[in-house]
């Protein structure tokens, strides 16, 4: 009846664990009964869960990202107080089957579950904006990825408490991920996470793609785009690349754990490098589909804040394209160690340096915005300086890693941890706190506390460095990555020491930023933080010409563009008397309306992939009739849509005129 | 187009439909080229079971091959009905595709079955699950858009006159058919064809 | 007396196999020499010999000439990279102080945002390093490959690699002798290790002599060394592996050919036999695993742990090599 599914696989005896789902049990109770408290149930599904609003769908995005990031960061912060004690003697606190899971799910959370969704929630709230549309190409499939997305955090967080997480590191690599080596059911939750979540992107990029190409407002041609948009076209192109490789990689690790295949085995002329070069495949791309936007964020933040036009536009919108087409010609500098000959290691290790032109081009022209500018140093300036110094030495220390003589030694060393989590913090996360404080407005209507947002910078700058500076000598020490514990005599203690006190750090940092969050909502109505204009940040691009926070129409009138920085020469040449602003003409406009079926769709395929985990196949089946029925009667259904009059176009516009929110 | 008093939230919907489902496509073409990349590193490995072109037999996919591509033809005609609004040829291409696929189906799973009862199952050899996962995810997808062709004709029963919404949904099927078209001819090359070539030369 | 003898014979061994390499790398250092040396003095007197000066640094005190020649390959690119990095991270700082908002001094021009010069300038700059590193990654790639032979006389001694759930297996098939979690060699020996696994994937590492190779079941890697000087170093798994990954570490010990004689002598006397029953009990899954000696080795057993994936009928379903083989086919 319930496949493989008894009470054993709720670990009672482990202490940790029964906290960790006791907490999360508390956190989910006191958010039901806060709803039944205010009676907001209506308001959440009418508001939110069903909502097809672009900007509503991107807050929950970056609210997933937030919560996966606190539990990926618990995580962290776990491996880093094992290494931390479990010198010589000491095994520390986490016995090795438990610290498995947990480096295994802090990189599959991080990147899937924290990076993935904080990326999609900037593009949801900034690109459709940027090009001037109402909303994205496919509004309902957009939903239906925001809940794909959920619903595969949620499986991997389920696992935590039921059964087990995959403890094979972060890529599952065969034939550890087989059978034969993980007969459990963690693998299974892995998969099915993140076949889920692969369909949600997959989705995603498709959709954006779309957007982007054929949504632009009249005038913008693809040269006149906001970078951050084009970026964003980039990443979503890797997107529709890569992810299919990753439904195939993984579909035949299911089928050889499913249906005893031989894909990956060791045996049956089964082929495990095959895994290693798909996974990677799609796995290199999957990072530049993380960093482009953030490179996108930081040309929008780096312009506005210098009170200048961005320098080489077209350089960098070609660095952009190269960097994304070199991404699928690189994947091999993963495992050089798998054995290659000298020519093939050469000529993916050449091609991967080649991938640092166009990025030092990149950091040059985001140099040269400053220079003769007029900088002003608002949080997002900040993030966007740190990342430049950060980058660099992350860059430097991947193109080492890029010359196989190198990597053969500091392979899979701590060397190759602290290089990636240099470029994927100091790129990647400063890029998104960046961007998230950057349209925090547009969002919300306040600005975010400037004052404590400066010690989260500051928090996180210097964590960084006290946390991942020890792990490149711990690398050049010769230690290796995933280690439970390490003889005495290693005399690597004392870094291991230091980099958890970096990781403390960055605790304080995350705590700050929920305080600044907190004060933020609670000073919302200040002068100081209520965004009255629409323009917070004297920006450049449209986003800036509607009020804060966006009506859920965006654009009262369709604008049309003729530069680059579209809304800033609007305003040079308002500056200039010409041409004021004439009384807009409304005219009506056709809104998609809300739907649940990308919810209920969503919640579906939560159920199929636990049954499958579990081999519960009724319980699969039925739900896999919820997922058929739902779209067919979303496929048949006339009314997705409805007119917004013109008359209450102007109404809506006059009250945001008089400061009266509709939100 | 100034003239218009309705501003729509983008400017031509069905275009953006269509470009987005091409898109699609393109990604699902790159599901299948993962596939045939794997299916051309693992096709030798048979683990001392015998090679995959002596297992095949290639007059008989053929026979498959022409069902789909005949089905391709007559789906080709039902939308020209579609598009000339004459509703019962429409229908009566659309089953006339149907049978066809499900023609193929059927001789796509016969052909599994024998195989699975002569013990050459996918669980063999490497070769041998290459083999069922490629040609079988063809099947899947065929099998899908079967289901999904019954479903409209269905639809086009309960219409007078045919409605764009269904007609629209007919083009996308069709583009997914002509797809799966094209992938089974590079299956048919790939698999069978210089199987076969391989052992008999 | 005789203890100075040998450590002379030894440093000058050490030279000459330095030397092919040495002069080699010399047309490298060429080209960063001239002008830039002084920034690189500066900067490795800041930087690197700060970090060098840290008393176990493994990859920056390497014990066998691959590991040196890629020692000297991370230091060369990193000095060259530095040329770059370095100022990208002044200007960060400098440019971002000099032109704040609050500096009404500075220079203010919004809509200066082109300059082909400019541009083509670090355009090009990147390209140079890039160029000169590439080609360094070209040849040394070629050079350091652990397939290719050392370029040193003499035949190389053979020792055969067994990753296993959680312990290393060392075969040493010209002398017929096994041991598990503890590796031998001799100094100024050139040694080839042929590597597989009877267990998920491991990597073979002992970065004091070379740099790491992966360990995979049904098939075989090689990784060449020549160890310069003697002493215990740190050897380990580099690729995580299951439970008891961690404690998969072994010492390497790299004696002289003396010493490595009269240990050969010692494990001769162990009473253990590595016969197929032996291995099989040993490729079960142990955690931390004790040093273990055998005297003798089952005939092309490690040709049977590679065959037992690749080839039917080698293996019993529980995946353990059956022991009745006919052991005829094959060297």
């Amino acid at each position: 009846m319930f496949g493989k599914l008894t009470l054993d696989a709720i670990p009672f005896n482990v202490p940790i664990i029964m906290g960790a789902g006791i907490f999360m049990a508390v956190v989910v109770l006191i958010v039901v009964a806060a709803l039944f408290y205010f009676k907001k149930w209506k308001w959440l599904w009418t508001e939110w869960l069903t909502s097809i609003d672009h900007k509503k769908i991107g807050i929950m995005y970056i609210i997933l990202a937030y919560v996966m990031f606190l539990r990926g960061f618990v995580d962290a912060v776990m491996m880093r107080s094992q290494q931390a004690i479990a010198v010589g003697h000491s095994s520390g606190y986490l016995p090795p089957e438990h610290y498995d899971q947990i480096f295994t799910a802090h990189g599959v959370i991080m990147i899937f579950f924290m990076a993935m969704p904080f990326m999609f929630g900037l593009l949801n709230l900034a690109v459709p904006l940027q090009i001037g549309a109402r909303d994205v190409a496919f509004p309902y499939l957009n939903s239906l990825s925001l809940w794909l997305t959920v619903i595969s955090a949620i499986l991997v967080n389920i696992s935590l408490v039921i059964g087990k997480f995959a403890a094979t590191g972060w890529l599952a690599y065969p034939p550890l991920s087989e059978l034969s080596y993980s007969p459990g059911v963690g693998v299974d939750y892995y998969i099915w996470a993140l076949q889920i979540s692969g369909i949600g992107s997959l989705l995603s990029g498709i959709n954006f793609f779309v957007t982007i190409i054929k949504m632009r407002c009249p005038g913008m041609t693809l040269m006149k785009m906001p970078v951050f948009t084009w970026t964003a076209l980039c990443a979503m192109i890797l997107v529709i690349l890569a992810f299919p490789i990753l439904a195939a990689t993984l579909g035949m690790l299911l089928f050889d754990r499913l249906f005893g295949m031989h894909f990956f085995t060791m045996t049956a002329g089964g082929n495990m490098m095959m895994y290693i070069n798909l996974i990677w495949a799609w796995g290199h791309p999957e990072v530049y589909i993380l960093i482009l936007p953030a490179f996108g964020v930081f040309s929008e933040v780096v312009a506005t804040f210098s009170r200048k036009r961005l320098f080489g536009y077209a350089t960098m919108v070609g660095a952009t394209v190269v960097i994304a087409f070199l991404s699928f010609v690189v994947w091999l500098h993963h495992f050089f160690t798998m054995g290659a000959g000298a020519n093939v290691n050469a000529f993916f290790g050449i091609a991967t340096m080649i991938i640092a032109i166009p990025t030092g081009v990149k950091i040059f022209n985001w140099l040269f915005t400053m220079y003769r500018g007029r900088v002003t140093y608002s949080t997002p300036m900040l993030w966007t300086i740190g990342f430049i110094i950060t980058f660099a030495i992350g860059g430097m220390s991947g193109v080492l890693m890029a010359v196989p003589g190198i990597d053969f030694q500091v392979h899979n060393s701590l060397f190759l941890i602290a290089h990636f989590h240099n470029v994927i913090i100091g790129g990647v996360v400063f890029g998104y706190f960046a961007g998230f404080i950057y349209w925090f407005p547009k969002t919300f209507g306040f600005k975010l506390n400037e004052k404590i947002g400066r010690y989260v910078f500051a928090c996180w700058f210097i964590g960084f460095y006290v946390a991942f500076m020890p792990l490149y000598i711990l690398g050049l020490m010769g230690m290796t990555r995933r280690l439970n514990h390490y003889p005495a005599s290693t005399g690597w203690h004392p870094y291991l020491v230091v980099a958890a006190i970096g990781v403390a750090i960055i605790a304080c940092g995350i705590l700050l930023q929920i305080i600044q969050l907190l004060v933020s909502i609670k000073h919302r109505n200040d002068p100081d933080y209520k965004d009255t204009t629409g323009d917070p940040w004297d920006g450049r691009t449209l986003e800036w010409s509607i009020p804060s926070p966006a009506p859920f129409y965006n654009f009262a009138v369709t604008p049309e563009v003729h530069g680059i920085d579209a809304y800033w020469e609007t305003k040079e040449r308002l500056k200039h008397g010409s041409s004021a602003k004439e009384k807009p003409h409304y005219k009506d406009i056709h809104m998609p309306k809300n739907t649940a079926a990308g919810f209920i769709i969503g919640m579906a395929f939560g159920v199929f992939g636990f049954a499958m985990t579990w081999h519960i196949f009724w319980l699969a089946g039925v739900a896999g009739i919820v997922i058929f029925a739902t779209i067919l009667r979303r496929a048949f259904d006339p009314h997705i849509d409805y007119y917004l009059k013109a008359k209450d176009v102007e109404k809506f516009e006059n009250d945001f005129a008089n400061g009266v929110r509709h939100y | 187009m100034n003239t218009h008093t309705i501003e729509s939230h983008d400017h031509s919907p069905f275009s953006k439909d269509v470009f987005g489902f091409w898109i699609y496509i393109m990604s699902d073409c790159l599901l299948f080229a993962s596939l045939f990349a794997t299916f051309a590193v693992l096709h030798t490995k048979t683990f001392g079971g015998p090679a995959l072109g002596q297992l095949v037999e290639v007059p008989y996919v053929l026979g498959e091959t022409l069902f789909l591509l005949a089905s391709s033809f007559t789906y080709g005609l039902a939308m020209l009905s579609v598009y000339r609004s004459r509703r019962n040829n429409a229908i009566f291409f659309l089953i006339l595709t149907f049978l066809l696929g499900l023609g193929f189906v059927t001789m796509e799973i016969n052909e599994f079955v024998h195989l699975y009862l002569a013990g050459h199952t996918w669980q063999s050899s490497a070769a041998m699950s290459s083999f069922f996962t490629l040609v079988g995810t063809h099947g899947l997808h065929v099998s899908i858009g079967l289901l999904w062709m019954l479903i409209l004709i269905i639809k086009l029963f309960t219409e007078r006159d045919i409605a764009v919404a269904t007609s629209r949904k007919l083009t996308y099927l069709g583009l997914f058919w002509s797809f799966l078209d094209i992938v089974w001819i590079f299956v048919f090359t790939i698999v069978y064809l210089i199987g076969a070539v391989h052992v008999y030369a | 007396m005789a203890k100075k003898q040998t450590i002379n014979k030894q440093t000058t061994t050490k030279q000459k196999t330095g030397k092919s390499l040495m002069q080699k790398e010399k047309k490298f250092r060429v080209l960063l020499k001239n002008k830039t040396k002084l920034v690189i003095t500066v900067i490795t007197s800041l930087g690197l010999l700060s970090l060098l000066s840290g008393c176990n640094m493994t990859l920056l005190d390497p014990k066998g000439i691959i590991a040196a020649a890629e020692k000297q390959l991370l230091i060369d690119s990193t000095l060259l990279m530095l040329i770059v990095v370095i100022p990208v991270i002044i200007l960060a700082v400098v440019i971002a102080w000099k032109f704040r908002a609050s500096n009404s001094q500075s220079k203010y021009s919004p809509n200066w945002s082109h300059s082909t010069i400019l541009e083509l300038v670090w355009w090009a700059i990147p390209m140079v390093i890039i160029l000169i590193l590439a080609v360094m990654t070209w040849r040394s790639t070629h050079k350091l490959s652990p397939y290719r032979p050392l370029d040193v006389k003499g035949k190389p001694m053979i020792v055969q690699v067994v990753a296993l759930e959680w312990k290393w297996l060392f075969i040493y098939p010209e002398q017929d002798i096994a041991s598990v979690n503890f590796l031998q060699i001799p100094v100024d020996v050139p040694v080839r290790f042929l590597i597989t696994s009877d267990a998920p994937m491991n990597s073979f590492a002992i970065p004091s002599l070379a740099g790491q190779i992966y360990a995979m079941g049904g098939m075989q890697t090689r990784l060449n060394v020549l160890a310069t000087e003697t002493g215990d170093y740190r050897g380990f798994s580099a690729n995580y592996s299951g439970d008891g990954f961690s404690g998969m570490h072994f010492v390497t010990r790299v004696s002289s050919l003396n010493d490595f004689n009269q240990w050969v002598n010692t494990v001769k006397q162990s009473p253990s036999r590595l016969s197929i029953d032996a291995y099989n009990k040993l490729a079960k899954p142990s955690e931390k695993q004790p040093v273990e000696y055998f005297s003798s080795v089952q005939n092309k057993l490690f040709k049977l742990t590679i065959m037992k994936y690749t080839t039917p009928g080698i293996a019993n379903p529980d995946g353990s090599i059956k022991d009745n083989l006919t052991l005829t086919n094959g060297k």
